[in-house]
């Protein structure tokens, strides 16, 4: 399958925007990438290994976070692997006197 | 420091889109590609707002729009740049909430102010540095076409 790099984290993925991996479950995935680019675990993940709470994963076009299996969904070769960081924020609150 | 380019076409629909918005915030995306000086915008993607409940102050695009505006700028060579978004009657200047919600290290933000309606200033901030433990916004210059327009905020 394919993991896409999101521009962030491409300084650590070699430059590449795209990586290939053979996992045969997200998390083996993953696994794989950041074995192949160790420079990525302390982006994606917390110290406790958990996938940092900014960091939004994509099955094709589904959550992982509301997949069945989580982490744990199997993939297929033509599956793609999307690493999205959140995107937010505002204006501080206004005080009306 | 680095600087960001961008067509004028592009700086006007920004500022359109958060004069549209008002008085709740605009919000987008910036794609084109890096240069050694910063990045070269080649266009703006709209983008919703998620947060209908604080859209006045707050802004958040779904990632499963930015899957697809990623998947759009791969087909045209580009890269997602950075982000834009508005506040409405604030100054064009990342807030608490702006840094703290910020993770596309080595992105523009591009925030513009919109008072009365009416957008005033637009401000570039890059989020430099290595980590999410290291992250600062750095405030760049816009150059419009040619000309280099914006000052150092207060």
């Amino acid at each position: 399958m394919t993991i896409f790099i999101p521009t962030p984290l491409r300084p650590f993925a070699g430059g590449r925007n795209e990586i290939d991996v053979s996992a045969a479950t997200i998390a083996g995935a993953l696994d794989e990438l950041t074995q192949a680019h160790p420079d990525l675990r302390k982006h994606l993940f917390t110290a406790e290994g958990k996938l940092r709470s900014f960091v939004n994963l994509y099955l094709n076009d589904e959550d992982v976070r509301y997949l069945p299996a989580k982490e744990s969904t199997p993939v297929a070769a033509a599956d793609t692997l999307s690493i999205i960081p959140s995107i937010a924020g505002g204006r501080p609150f206004s005080v009306v006197r | 420091m680095s600087a960001l380019l961008m067509p004028r076409p592009v700086w006007e629909a920004i500022r359109a889109h958060g004069e549209e918005t008002y008085p709740h915030e605009c919000c987008g995306a910036l794609l084109g590609v890096a240069t050694p000086n910063g990045w070269r915008i080649e266009s703006a993607v709209r983008a919703g707002n998620t947060r209908t409940d604080s859209a006045h102050n707050r802004y958040s695009i779904a990632p499963v729009e930015l899957v697809q505006i990623e998947r759009d700028a791969r087909s045209r060579g580009l890269e997602i740049a950075g982000f834009y978004h508005s506040h409405p009657d604030h100054p064009a200047q990342w807030s608490a909430t702006d840094f703290a919600e910020a993770h596309w290290l080595g992105c523009s933000y591009v925030i513009t102010a919109v008072a009365r309606g009416t957008a005033t200033v637009t401000n570039s901030f890059r989020l430099c540095g290595a980590t999410e433990e290291d992250k600062q916004f750095e405030w760049e210059p816009i150059a419009i076409d040619d000309e280099c327009i914006g000052r150092e905020p207060c």
